[in-house]
């Protein structure tokens, strides 16, 4: 599913330039559950970004499905984007503005899906998240635990391959957390691949395989 | 557009209700601007081009003076008249298309000047023009019922007279049919053969026409004529001004007089006072839309300007709409869209407050010799429309150039 083969990348910090993956070499397969964890600093977010085609890399080949992800322009990436991964992040990111089955059907809307159709599957989603009820809420009226699983269902409406979580559970109570990842790995099983970056480590304990980064190197993987 | 880009672009303007007036607003101002201007201008065109439009435009009036140059013998301030000697030689001469003289009738009465026009027992004092029949064309007279003088009037030296429809209805009362009836100008009997409108005002329908050999017999006029009027169809101003030369010439040579003399026969060379007229009229045009487009231009920056705040504001809203699949060109479309749907909303407002305010001026001021008819024209509207639509576009562009650059790790990053 995913192969990254020799991955640098750098921030060009002023006039200096911080090496902040260096030489990643990672192989997931399709339908494996992955977590990452580090030091703060050690460049986890920074690799979720590669992986999601938010962010270049400076050397190396990164290979999603099959297809090198390089120099794409920014059609192609929303493209993948859309139609190839879900986010998952710390803070949520849903747009305060819209309800709840708003957010949800956001992904279709890019996909021209039209709204009645749209709004018909973000209930299934809801649904399948628990949330049918607060379909029409808006975010400022929802606990963390119930925003992120709106969030979690906004991701998974566009039928990802790849599921990428940045710290899911970082903002949210151990009971909450433990919630959310019952419903990751609920996901997991339909076989969605999924790599969830993480600090806490029942939370990698949940999952198949634990990648430690270190100063932007992978230390272990077994 | 389909509803839903509607429904996303009125949610989002809903969201900043203050702003979204604000900016609104400041672009109904400059279109309303625009068209109260220009409906200003109109205005004055149309008040000034109806004083043009009783006569024909592309015409050469003459009148005789005195001479101020010695010629031939003759004292300086000798005065001069025109005769049918004039009439005839202008007739030959080429580039003179329709040509009359005209020569005016004076009263018997007390006050001198006064025409008294009788039928039986109503009588009232009227202006007395005897004319050519090419009158017709100078004057732009329109016939209502019967016809103009003709030659066969004039070579007849028929007692035939073509009256005005006030005349008419006071004569033989509103809508009477005066055909064939008898009239009496000055004491002489002359029979109606038409009636006539004008688009020159009251003034020019308070009149009688009779056959100019007739009136110069039958009121002692020998063969004068106090004025001649010909058209000279499409010559342009130099033109015009060369065949007032050559009448000129022909008269100098008729009368003794110096060509060169320009108060021995006065011209007035509508040609050329139109044309003036016209480019009066262009500058002020002009003028107008240089205003009018200014101040549009301070309302496409300005909605720019909060667009661009808007667009800052938004900056991890746009990040996630990237990250969830939103290509640029979306992003782009929507900062344009709402752009667009802004300054076309406000301006249209602002047209429509904007040919509310000239139809009350309109309706309060009564058409004048300056001002009338200050309406909107159909033309005005549609590029007020076009103006509307490359002014949101224009304001939307750069903002959305920067949504469009909005990075989403960077938008995604700061909490
Ligand atoms: N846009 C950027 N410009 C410059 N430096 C950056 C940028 N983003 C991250 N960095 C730096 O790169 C390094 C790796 O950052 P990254 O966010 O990947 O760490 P992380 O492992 O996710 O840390 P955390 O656990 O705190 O989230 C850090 O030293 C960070 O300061
Ligand atoms: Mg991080």
């Amino acid at each position: 599913m995913v192969r990254l083969d020799k991955i640098n990348k750098y921030y060009r910090v002023g006039a200096h330039s911080l090496h902040v993956l260096r030489d990643v070499d990672l192989e997931i397969e399709p339908g494996e559950m992955v977590s990452i964890m580090g030091a703060s600093g050690s460049g986890k977010s920074t690799l979720l970004n590669v992986l999601g085609i938010l962010d270049g890399y400076e050397r190396g080949e990164y290979w999603l499905d099959g297809t090198l992800m390089r120099d794409l322009n920014e059609r192609k990436a929303a493209h993948y984007r859309n139609k190839f991964l879900g986010f998952v992040f710390q803070s949520f990111n849903l747009l305060p503005f819209k309800t709840a089955a708003e957010n949800v059907a956001l992904p279709l809307y890019y996909q021209k899906v039209p709204r009645r159709k749209r709004n018909r599957i973000a209930m299934q989603y809801l649904e399948r998240v628990g949330l049918l009820d607060w379909a029409e809420h808006l975010p400022s009226e929802m606990s963390g635990g119930q925003k992120q699983r709106v969030a979690i269902a906004r991701a998974l409406i566009g039928k990802p391959r790849l599921i990428l979580a940045d710290e899911p559970t970082g903002a949210l109570d151990s009971e909450t957390s433990h919630q959310i990842m019952d419903l990751l790995t609920e996901i997991h099983q339909t076989g969605i691949t999924m790599i969830v970056v993480t600090h806490e480590h029942d939370v990698a304990a949940r999952t198949q395989r634990v990648i430690h980064l270190k100063d932007g190197r992978v230390e272990a993987d077994p | 557009m389909s509803l839903d880009r509607w429904l996303e672009i009125l949610s989002t303007l809903g969201r900043n209700r203050l702003r979204t007036f604000l900016t609104m607003l400041s672009v109904a101002w400059g279109i309303l601007m625009l068209v109260v201007l220009q409906g200003a201008g109109q205005g004055l065109s149309h008040g000034t081009q109806e004083q043009f439009k009783d006569d024909a435009v592309n015409s050469i009036w003459m009148f005789a003076g005195r001479t101020t140059i010695p010629y031939g013998g003759y004292p300086v301030g000798r005065r001069l008249t025109f005769d049918n000697g004039d009439y005839d030689a202008l007739r030959d001469a080429p580039g003179v298309e329709h040509l009359t003289g005209r020569y005016g009738i004076r009263g018997g009465g007390f006050f001198g000047g006064e025409v008294i026009v009788r039928r039986g027992d109503k009588s009232s004092s009227f202006d007395v023009r005897s004319v050519h029949p090419d009158h017709l064309y100078l004057e732009k007279t329109i016939m209502v019922a019967g016809r103009f003088l003709n030659q066969r009037d004039l070579d007849g030296h028929r007692k035939v007279a073509v009256i005005g429809m006030p005349v008419r209805d006071f004569l033989f009362g509103p809508g009477a049919d005066p055909m064939g009836q008898w009239i009496e100008v000055n004491g002489v009997a002359f029979q109606v053969v038409g009636v006539f409108t004008d688009e020159g005002g009251e003034g020019e329908l308070r009149k009688v026409y009779l056959p100019i050999t007739t009136a110069q017999r039958a009121f002692g006029g020998n063969d004068r004529i106090n004025m001649l009027m010909f058209t000279v169809g499409d010559a342009d101003v130099a033109e015009s001004q060369a065949l007032a030369d050559q009448a000129i010439a022909l008269m100098a040579e008729h009368h003794d007089f110096a060509p060169a003399d320009k108060q021995a026969v006065r011209v007035r060379n509508n040609v050329e006072a139109f044309d003036r007229f016209n480019k009066i009229f262009k500058i002020i045009e002009l003028f107008v839309w240089v205003i009018g487009l200014g101040t549009i231009v301070a309302g496409i920056v300005g909605v720019s300007n909060i667009m661009m705040i808007a667009v800052k504001e938004r900056t991890k809203e746009i990040g996630v709409r990237k990250a969830l699949g939103a290509t640029p060109s979306s992003i782009i479309t929507m900062i344009v869209e709402e752009a667009v749907f802004l300054t076309a909303i406000a301006g249209y407002v602002g047209l429509v407050a904007g040919v509310a305010i000239l139809q009350l001026v309109a309706a309060v001021l009564p058409a004048n010799d300056f001002f009338s008819d200050p309406t909107v024209d159909l033309g005005l509207a549609i590029k007020a429309t076009v103006i509307l639509i490359v002014a949101g576009a224009l304001a939307g562009y750069f903002p959305a150039r920067a949504a469009a650059r909005v990075n989403p790790i960077v938008a995604l990053r700061d909490q």
